[in-house]
């Protein structure tokens, strides 16, 4: 077998935190399906719980009386002397804020153990931090405005603990002191943080996502469906019910107590305002200097090609310098994508693929009306080639020597992977040849040991441009396959989907009809599903050799 | 038959979180205090006496100030701090000096503090001294108080009557 190991370099083996994530992913694909995998739409599944609580928390807000002295009886009539609907929507918008904590810090938890938090994604990483603390203040608040047993709790709690800050003239916990009545105007300050802190939520929501094209806001339907109804079984078989109205004069004696949203409270008191604030600056600082910490050990950059020769050259010696990206540690630059304006047609194609949103269009440099030219955003290109794959200049059909296309990855031309195909396919000793393109970070290539293969690793499959598999059946293989991550698995959020639609014809570029669809297979296989990749091959195998055997079978 | 094995397992995944979700949204109970316990929320916000006495001004004090700043008493900013002292059943419990706040020493001083107790009788005693002198006390005031669990006593310095009192 050959495989062009300098292709894989951008593959190191995962971190073993990667490993350990991608091993619950591969048990819950196994349950339920790669489709429907909920820990792959963490970050849309959180955005469908903010709806959740959004809608249902503006049909609260219109039945609630705003006072200190009416909430709690407002609130109650709504759960009680209401229809069933009163009670449902009240345990809808608690349990939804308590899924959403949940489903958040398993994003955060993800993101983190698939080390998505460095180089390109930083920024989405350091936007989404803030937004932790936003989430549990506003879940806090919530429980103010009931203004129960549960409630006054936590609004002392949380006055005391404020207190611990230097500098307040008066400390905030005197508004809770028996003997004094709850002051409407505090009261309003209650609604601002329900009401307002949200609102702030959803603005850094949007930064958050600013850095991603079609970001999943939404999650499937099926898991939006399972979720919204899961939430109301819930609130009807366990509705929420208010703890007694509050009562200043008096220490609550027991709560039914919310761990998930209020677990501050009790560690304050079992340790100190103090300490809490501390491992609270702590793991704050922690987060927002993760993209920085350990870049020495992340991984090596690529080895880079030279167009014309498919030479090796050192990756540092190209790497451009921008004002975007000089910011990064070295370790952690990496090559972006190049636009050459002779081969650029203005099509749009990579504007519509980029999953980064790190191209626009331009006026063409040649100043003809209506000429556009593909414009790259340094500091926002991941490097994954997936604008390669969609650019239709990078057809290998083409006769030129040198192999131009629209947009090019330095470190990995696509005139480079057209030699090393033509090299490897006349390598192999035959009589069956067979190419296997495979993403870097999805199974390993190097598993296929057969003197019949030329395994060709791609940094993302989304890179491969579909054209490249007729051409190389018309190149003398008898089959290609092309190996994704699993759905929903890709670490450049949509090269597997890319490919997977381009080669069903589903996206431009298409794999043209008129290739047989018994030539080439498609196989989504993670890193750990090598015995899927080779069974796909041997499937891919077994096919083709009827077609040689009986080669009027596939007309 | 895998379609059923994934309608299997999505229930039984979202079987598992509405478990999760349902069972630490309200379980295990807590108890902020102690069965068979009571409160002290010792709290006060109050000026110390100014550090200098007023004084009349000067003719030649007055006569650099300009005319719509000529004030009859000269008084410095600064405040004491204030000293409070809270004995229970004739122990010492708490003791505390709030320095005055603002950067010139001229706020309020402030203290808030909370103290467990067993529910039941107690002798109270509350010292506050807001002068510099070094001993003392300008208010005082000794009670018995007779707390039921879980309640809260306040004491607080009620500025208008110019005393200390229990809430």
């Amino acid at each position: 077998m050959a495989v062009l190991t300098h292709r894989s370099s951008a593959s190191a083996p995962p971190h073993i935190a990667a490993r350990l994530w991608r091993a619950l992913e591969h048990g819950f694909d196994a349950l339920v399906g790669a489709g429907g995998n909920p820990l792959k739409q963490l970050g849309a599944l959180g955005f469908l719980l903010l709806w959740l609580l959004v809608g249902s928390g503006a049909v609260l807000y219109a039945v609630l009386d705003t006072s200190a002295s009416g909430a709690y009886q407002s609130i109650e009539a709504l759960s009680r002397e209401q229809w069933r609907w009163g009670s449902l929507l009240r345990g809808l918008h608690r349990y939804a804020a308590d899924a959403m904590v949940l489903v958040v810090l398993a994003h955060v938890v993800r993101e983190w153990m698939l080390g998505r938090f460095r180089s390109f994604r930083a920024a989405s990483w350091l936007t989404g931090v803030p937004l932790l603390l936003l989430l549990f203040v506003s879940a806090i608040g919530g429980f103010w405005l009931n203004w129960d047993r549960l409630g006054q709790f936590s609004a002392t709690a949380t006055a005391e603990w404020l207190d611990a800050l230097p500098g307040l003239a008066s400390p905030l916990a005197r508004n809770f002191l028996s003997g004094t009545q709850l002051n409407d105007r505090l009261f309003s300050l209650f609604v601002f943080v329900h009401l307002g802190v949200p609102l702030m939520l959803v603005f850094g929501l949007w930064f958050h996502v600013q850095r991603l094209s079609r970001a999943q806001v939404f999650p499937t339907r099926a898991l939006a469906t399972g979720t919204g109804l899961t939430l109301l079984i819930l609130a009807a078989i366990r509705p929420v019910r208010s703890q007694g109205p509050a009562d200043l004069a008096t220490v609550p004696a027991t709560l039914n107590y919310d761990w998930l949203l209020l677990f501050i409270h009790p560690l304050t008191a079992a340790t100190s305002a103090a300490m809490v604030w501390g491992l609270l600056v702590f793991f704050m600082a922690l987060l927002l200097a993760l993209p920085w910490l350990g870049v020495w050990r992340a991984r090596a950059q690529p080895v880079a090609l030279r167009a014309a020769t498919g030479d090796a050259v050192e990756a540092g010696a190209t790497l451009p310098a921008t004002s975007h990206t000089h910011w990064r540690p070295a370790a952690l630059t990496q090559f972006v994508a190049e636009v050459d304006p002779d081969h650029c047609s203005g099509c749009r194609r990579c504007v519509e693929d980029c999953p980064y949103a790190a191209i626009t269009m331009v006026p063409h440099p040649s100043g003809r009306v209506g000429m556009e030219l593909a414009q790259v955003r340094s500091d926002l290109c991941a490097s994954c080639g997936i604008c390669v794959g969609s650019c239709p200049s990078s057809t290998p059909f083409r006769s030129a020597e040198v192999l131009h296309t629209g947009i090019d990855m330095p470190q990995w031309p696509i005139d480079a992977l057209r030699r090393q195909m033509q090299s490897g396919l006349v390598a192999l000793p035959g009589p069956r040849r067979y190419v296997v393109f495979g993403c870097a970070e999805g199974a390993d290539l190097g598993q296929l040991s057969a003197d019949e293969v030329l395994a060709l690793p791609l940094v993302c499959t989304g890179l491969l441009p579909p054209s490249f598999i007729e051409y190389a059946l018309r190149a003398g293989a008898d089959g290609v396959l092309v190996a994704t991550c699993r759905e929903g698995g890709c670490a450049f959020r949509l090269g597997e989907r890319w490919t997977r639609e381009r080669l069903q014809g589903l996206r431009e570029p298409r794999l043209r009809a008129s290739v047989s669809a018994n030539g080439w297979s498609l196989v989504a296989a993670d890193r750990g599903d090598e015995a899927v990749l080779a069974a796909a091959l041997q499937a891919l195998r077994s096919r083709t050799a009827e077609s040689f055997e009986y080669p009027e079978s596939t007309a | 038959m895998k379609r059923v094995f994934n309608w299997a397992g999505q229930a039984l995944l979202y079987g598992i979180f509405a478990a999760f979700v349902v069972i630490f949204s309200q379980w295990p109970a807590y108890a902020p205090l102690a069965p068979e316990e009571a409160l002290i929320k010792l709290s006060f916000v109050h000026h110390g006496q100014r550090v200098a006495e007023c004084r009349p001004y000067t003719a030649d004090e007055l006569a650099k100030l300009a005319p719509n700043m000529r004030a009859p008493l000269k008084c410095g900013r600064e405040r004491a701090p204030v000293t409070i002292e809270l004995d229970i059943d004739g122990a010492l419990a708490y003791r505390y000096t709030a320095a005055p706040s603002g950067l010139s020493r001229d706020g309020a001083s402030t203290v808030y503090k909370r103290l467990e107790l067993p529910a039941g009788k107690h002798r109270i005693a509350v010292r506050m001294r807001d002068t510099t002198a070094t001993s003392g006390f300008t208010y005082q005031h000794d009670a018995t108080v007779d707390l039921v669990p879980a309640q809260v006593l306040v004491i607080d310095f009620d500025s208008e009557r110019g005393e200390i009192v229990l809430l």
